[in-house]
């Protein structure tokens, strides 16, 4: 009956036609619950009043009709190219942002194996060899977009915030790339099911527990690399209008924004795959595998089990993303290169000549050498953070106190 | 000229080792946000369902045409509130009365309520206290000609309003033959003693010197 699904190639392309679709609806409603947490941190409600076309009298479900009303008015709004614009690239920039979000969930395994009648499915749209380069090389392509817009929109404002973007993503690549670098090294592989694989109860342990710092790491270059809160710069209200989309208008904008929220989803997958050990639930690799999540369950129900449990855990870092937008005050530009260059890439690199020497001694899923060595990396921030006794703030701490007498 | 006295230097405050990883501040952040998040009640009024209460009674909201307790008209168009308006908003047409107690009514009386300041003039200079500001803010219409409100709606307005805020001085206006009036008489003796307890020289100033007061 279902034979023709049993082919991978169909089931990949009919997978990935599920995951754009869920995907949309996912960022329409990561949109309507920004607006809604924004409100709650901010004591106030949020969208509570677009229902469902009143037809169920005055209760609105909490504005849960909000996202639809967003994009038809997107959809409506006048798309306004403005008359000295680099047309093509003007047009191409949103695209690309777009399609670069979009095309980097192909390798996340969102579920582990299917069985299909007799033949066994990754659920998964495409596991290439080299999936986790894939998925670096695709993410650090969302700046493009950002880059062709601000150039693109022949406005200075628009082009300060791609230069800023790329000057961001040239910095927090590196770390983002080293700390990611632990994890290959460590488990060896560079297919992502098989780095899940790796974490699943009894294989052994979730990254996380092993690498805390690359971890943490990892978190920090991935906000930066969804140009979110507190490293928002290209977009910058305050000094640059609106940074990159000052000059877009329309569906255009719309889709820089989905792209914003589908790199946020990707990146959380990834983060979740790499450290948090995918679609699987044995808390921290510690216990055995949650019952429908160990690698030899292949039903329809361990498969959604197995979504269900990657999902939480990706909404989880959505969350995060949120609640940091709304807590931190954006960075000056300065503090973000100086965190970068003189904060996350040398405790990364510590952490990789570690991390390479513990796998030449065969260490490298042992506990006591990893947490050991994070724990030196940590130490040794700390006394270079105490020896330099300087602010990171980069103000200048000891101003010589004014003795010449003022005016006059 | 500023002295060196006047001068007061502001030291950054010293930060711990921790602080300056920024990561102890930034859970401090999270606190702060998390505990609005979840423990905060919402400050945010539900505006056409609830209406939050007003801070002061004598807020000038939309204006009303008050009713004199025969419930005629009670304006006797006499062009002060229209002279007295600074947005130049009122527009009236004074007619000659059909009641005996009167010599003029008005026979128009539009008010243009987007070009009102709600100033309340209007409401000061009326010698009947006919025109008075509610407290009423919400009006809308989807027109600039439907904003213009004449007497009908005006008088509408008093009737809608008259038992949240009372005309202020209901028996002054009970003119002779109406209203009540045995008050009439006694508000009457009591301005003319007023009048007369006045000094001379200061029942001759002008109008000008008593706005300025
Ligand atoms: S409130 Fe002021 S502006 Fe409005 S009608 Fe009265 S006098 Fe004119
Ligand atoms: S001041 Fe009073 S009585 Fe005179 S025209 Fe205006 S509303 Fe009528």
């Amino acid at each position: 009956m279902l034979s023709w699904l049993q082919n991978q190639v169909v089931f990949s392309a009919v997978l990935s036609l599920v995951l754009i679709a869920g995907m949309m609806t996912c960022v329409a409603y990561c949109i309507y619950f920004e607006r809604k947490i924004s409100a709650w941190i901010q004591d106030r409600q949020g969208p509570n009043r677009v229902g469902f076309l009143g037809l169920f009298g005055n209760f609105h479900f909490w504005g849960l009709g909000q996202p639809i009303a967003d994009g038809a008015k997107f959809f409506l709004k006048e798309d306004i190219i403005p008359a000295r614009v680099d047309k093509p690239l003007f047009i191409l920039a949103p695209a690309i942002s777009m399609i670069v979000a979009l095309i980097g969930f192909v390798v996340i395994p969102w579920g582990g194996s299917y069985m299909l009648g007799d033949t066994i499915m990754n659920v998964q749209v495409a596991n290439p060899d080299v999936g986790l380069l894939y998925i670096l090389g695709v993410g650090s392509m969302g700046v493009y977009g950002v880059v062709l817009g601000g150039w693109a929109s022949n406005n200075k404002y628009s082009m300060y915030g791609a230069v800023r973007a790329t000057a961001q993503m040239l910095s927090y690549e590196i770390p983002m790339g080293v700390a990611i670098l632990v994890v290959v090294l460590a488990s060896g592989q560079l297919r992502l099911e098989e780095i899940v694989l790796g974490q699943v109860g009894g294989n052994g342990l979730w990254n996380i527990v092993l690498h805390p710092v690359s971890f943490l790491i990892l978190l920090i270059t991935l906000f930066a690399e969804t140009n979110r809160a507190p490293f928002d710069l290209a977009e910058a209200e305050q000094e640059l209008v609106g940074g990159f989309h000052t000059e877009y208008s329309s569906m255009k904008f719309a889709m820089f924004f989905l792209g914003e929220y589908v790199h946020m989803i990707t990146g959380s997958a990834f983060i979740c795959v790499l450290f948090l050990g995918g679609w699987e639930l044995s808390f921290f690799g510690i216990g055995p595998a949650f019952p429908g999540t160990g690698i030899e369950d292949v039903g329809l129900i361990s498969v959604i089990i197995k979504i269900g449990v990657l999902a939480v855990k990706v909404a989880f870092f959505i969350f995060l993303f949120m609640l940091v937008r709304w807590t931190l005050p954006r960075f000056r530009f300065d503090q973000l290169m100086r965190l970068a260059w003189k904060g996350l890439i040398p405790v990364s690199l510590g952490i990789l000549v570690l991390t390479v020497m513990g796998v030449y001694m065969g260490w490298q899923r042992s506990v006591l050498f990893n947490l050991g060595s994070e724990i030196a990396i940590v130490a040794a921030t700390l006394g270079v953070v105490i020896l330099a006794n300087k602010p990171v703030t980069g103000r200048q701490d000891n101003m010589p106190v004014v003795t010449q007498p003022l005016g006059g | 000229m500023i002295s060196d006295a006047d001068i007061i230097l502001i030291k950054e405050p010293k930060l711990s080792a921790a602080d300056k990883l920024y990561l102890t501040q930034i859970a401090e952040g999270v606190k702060v946000t998390l505990n609005h998040l979840f423990f905060k009640p919402k400050v945010t009024v539900q505006y056409p369902e609830e209406k939050r209460k007003l801070r002061v009674d004598n807020y000038r909201g939309v204006h009303r045409l008050n009713r004199d307790p025969d419930d005629r008209v009670a304006c006797v168009a006499c062009f002060m509130c229209e002279t007295a308006c600074p947005a130049h908003c009122i527009h009236i047409v004074a007619a000659e009365s059909p009641w005996e107690d009167r010599e003029k009514y008005p026979q128009q009386f539009d008010i243009d309520e987007l070009r009102c300041i709600y100033c309340g003039m209007c409401e000061e200079a009326c010698p009947v206290d006919a025109i008075e500001l509610t407290t009423e803010y919400d009006m809308v219409g989807q027109s600039r000609d439907e904003m213009i409100f004449d007497k009908e709606k005006l008088l509408n307005v008093y009737d809608q309003t008259k038992d949240i805020k009372p005309r202020k001085n209901p028996k002054i206006s009970g003119y002779q033959g109406t209203g009540d009036r045995e008050k009439y008489d006694q508000l009457r003796e009591r301005l003319e003693k007023m009048i007369e307890e006045r000094e001379p020289g200061e029942s001759k100033s002008t109008g000008t010197e008593g706005n300025v007061q």
